[in-house]
């Protein structure tokens, strides 16, 4: 049985869309609230099926937790660097470092700046990303990594102005984002990122007939797969008749 | 002799017997037959030829013979920092066709594998549309289906190969593919239920998992072949893959495929979502970066000899391998077997689907002598698949995704392969 109010709460959506589906199907309970008006009538006129009931404001406001470069979805609220900070070591130092800069393999987020063309670039936010908003989005979906969307919009805020700060992208720990200051942070990298031009610049790809006879004198092994302990199959010699 | 009421002891000896048999079975391939001893797997009655076996009521649903238990998934453990954020591997050494079974299709998660209900599974639609709706699997059921064949490849197949030569085995330099039939509804068609408002340019697509995958996906996209796909290969999703619900965005890297997928936003701009800004971007030597590579290139790789399947047996072999293209069907495939002094067109058999894989064959004759194997497709636009030093001078060697160069296998004599670059 529903162990959450939010199991509770999925049962009545699931009552409430067989009322949707309409007459076709049996529809003993009464209790339902609220109803929703007919279905046929709320669809628009080029629905051709009819299937699908209308999204209410309150569900399309708990899913639409997206946030886009331009502030699109941003919540109200702020928060500052000190605040983040707090917040970063009791729920994200643990992976990432006090600093961001990453326990064992997972993740850095900070430092890196000016690695991009070096042999072994640092990705991190302040080296590589785009967009702040990014930043914010992916906080309030996905971390911290196995609670995702447990952090209010305030601690986001908090939590997005630490991270600049560990990126030098702001030095002051009285920093405060919010909602009203959001779009006028740049991140450094964001000029670097073009849209796919491999068509024009890979264009050799195209249309040639490769050769098939006597195409080289010889060829010269360059590189061997490094032994690694992946493949156990692989590891002894077959037997050949 | 065991009499067959001995269950146990019975058991045991037909997994003795079969152990045997394996050995026996090389050994007669290598001298016994030719010699003219006689096989006693022949001139012997055998346990599955006297005794009964498994009644029908014993495989509900089935699974492979438990000779096969080395054909499974795999991965690579150093790969990543944990295993709900992480990848495993298709076999495609032990498979043959181009139907990848569904148990065997490789994983690419990234926050585990959610365990959804199909009753309380819910599509939205919301945005730039006239009339944001919700669908139940029930709804989504009851509208005009298609079956499509569709390879889906993970951006970053062969990344680990981009400075040389890693991994041992195709299942590991190749393995983030799988091709399978899909069921489902066009999106086009949930779009038209809702309205796409003419400022539309843009979808975003998001799973139901916690890690909320969310990517953007282009309007003409959308409207084109895109799938909403509740089937693979005849059944429902498998939960690893999506359960109750895809996306199936064909011939396009596999990030976008958003399982579990739960909702679609319709906007005038793209998200730049992490997966699109931080992932899934193509790092240039100049420090620029490609960002919405949403194209897998046509490639193809030899899946046997390789160094998980190594040749066996002199004298006549099969070669075979896989070749597919995100821009449409695979219209040749070449292949060499002396480090490409020469090549041969191979003789594609099956079906030849529109992004879906292909399968290649070249029967032939080897006497011994190591051999340098590549394989390169050509498809329907007139792409031909670079080498890796081709894609290596115009993209450097940190843009982790797209590897779609030219693969070797070095087969010595002792047929043991393995993974090389040449020159």
């Amino acid at each position: 049985m529903s162990r959450s109010p939010k199991l509770a709460l999925l049962a009545g959506f699931a009552a409430l869309a067989v009322v949707a589906a309409g007459p076709l199907i049996a529809q003993p309970q009464k209790q339902v609230q609220p109803k929703p008006k007919p279905p046929v009538a709320e669809q628009p006129a080029h629905a051709k099926l009819n299937l699908g009931r209308p999204a209410l404001p309150e569900e399309i406001k708990a899913w639409d937790i997206d946030i886009r470069p331009d502030g699109m979805g941003l919540p109200p609220g702020k928060g500052t660097v000190k605040q983040g900070d707090e917040i970063f070591q009791t729920q994200c130092a643990s992976c990432h470092g006090e600093f961001g800069q990453g326990n064992g393999r997972w993740p850095v987020l900070a430092g890196g700046q000016g690695s991009l063309t070096s042999d072994r670039p640092e990705k991190t936010i302040g080296s590589f990303w785009p967009d702040l908003s990014t930043v914010y989005d992916y906080i309030r979906r996905a971390m911290p990594y196995g609670n995702a969307q447990s952090l209010s919009p305030d601690e986001i805020y908090a939590l997005t102005a630490y991270l600049l700060y560990l990126n030098d992208i702001v030095k002051d720990e009285e920093f405060e984002l919010s909602d009203k200051n959001f779009t006028s942070v740049k991140l450094p990298n964001a000029a670097t990122f073009y849209d796919d031009d491999r068509e024009t610049t890979e264009k050799a790809f195209w249309g040639k007939e490769p050769c098939m006879k006597d195409c080289k004198s010889e060829a010269k092994i360059t590189g061997r797969a490094a032994v690694l302990d992946v493949t156990p199959d692989s590891k002894t010699a077959p037997k050949v008749d | 002799m065991t009499s067959p009421r001995n269950r146990e002891s019975l058991s045991r000896r037909r997994f003795l017997g079969a152990a045997g048999m394996a050995g026996a079975g090389l050994a007669a391939s290598a001298t016994g037959a030719r010699a003219g001893a006689p096989d006693p797997l022949i001139t012997e009655v055998q346990d599955w030829n006297r005794y009964l076996g498994e009644g029908v009521d014993k495989r509900p649903y089935g699974m492979p013979s438990r000779h096969e238990k080395h054909v499974m998934r795999r991965d690579v453990s150093w790969l990543t920092a944990s295993p709900e954020s992480s990848v495993n591997f298709t076999p495609l050494h032990e498979l043959d066709g181009i139907i990848t079974p569904s148990g065997l299709c490789f994983e690419r998660h990234h926050g585990g594998i959610a365990d959804i209900e199909p009753a309380n599974h819910r599509l939205m639609i919301h945005g730039l549309v006239d009339k944001p709706l919700v669908f139940t699997m029930e709804d989504i059921r009851r509208m005009p289906r298609q079956n499509r064949v569709y390879f889906l490849e993970c951006a970053a197949n062969s990344g680990m190969e981009w400075r040389g030569a890693q991994l041992n085995g195709c299942q590991f330099t190749h393995g983030m593919v799988h091709n399978v039939m899909y069921t489902g509804v066009p999106l086009r068609a949930l779009l038209e239920e809702a309205g796409v408002k003419p400022t539309a340019k843009w979808l975003m697509l998001e799973g139901a998992d916690s890690s909320g995958m969310n990517r953007s996906l282009p309007l003409e996209k959308a409207l084109g072949d895109v799938l909403i796909a509740f089937a693979m290969n005849g059944e429902a999703l498998r939960p690893e893959q999506g359960y109750p619900l895809r996306a199936v965005i064909p011939g396009w890297e596999g990030n976008l495929w958003v399982k579990w997928l739960r909702r679609i936003e319709v906007g005038d701009k793209p998200w730049m979502a992490r997966e699109e800004t931080s992932k899934y971007t193509d790092l240039l030597a100049d420090g620029r970066s490609r960002r919405f590579t949403f194209i897998m290139d046509a490639k193809s790789v030899v899946t046997n000899p390789s160094p998980q399947a190594p040749l066996k047996h002199k004298g006549r072999n099969v070669l075979s391998g896989l070749a597919w293209s995100g821009r449409g069907t695979i219209k040749r495939v070449d292949v060499t077997l002396d480090g490409g002094k020469n090549w041969q067109s191979a003789r594609i058999d099956g079906p030849v689907l529109d992004k879906s894989l292909t399968r290649f064959y070249v029967d032939f004759d080897w006497p011994g002598q190591e051999l340098l194997i590549q394989s390169r497709a050509m498809d329907s636009t007139g792409y031909v698949q670079p080498t890796k030093d081709e894609l290596r001078k115009l993209r450097g060697v940190n843009s982790i995704y797209h590897n779609n160069g030219i693969q070797t296998w070095l087969v010595r004599a002792n047929g043991e392969t393995e993974n090389v670059e040449i020159a």
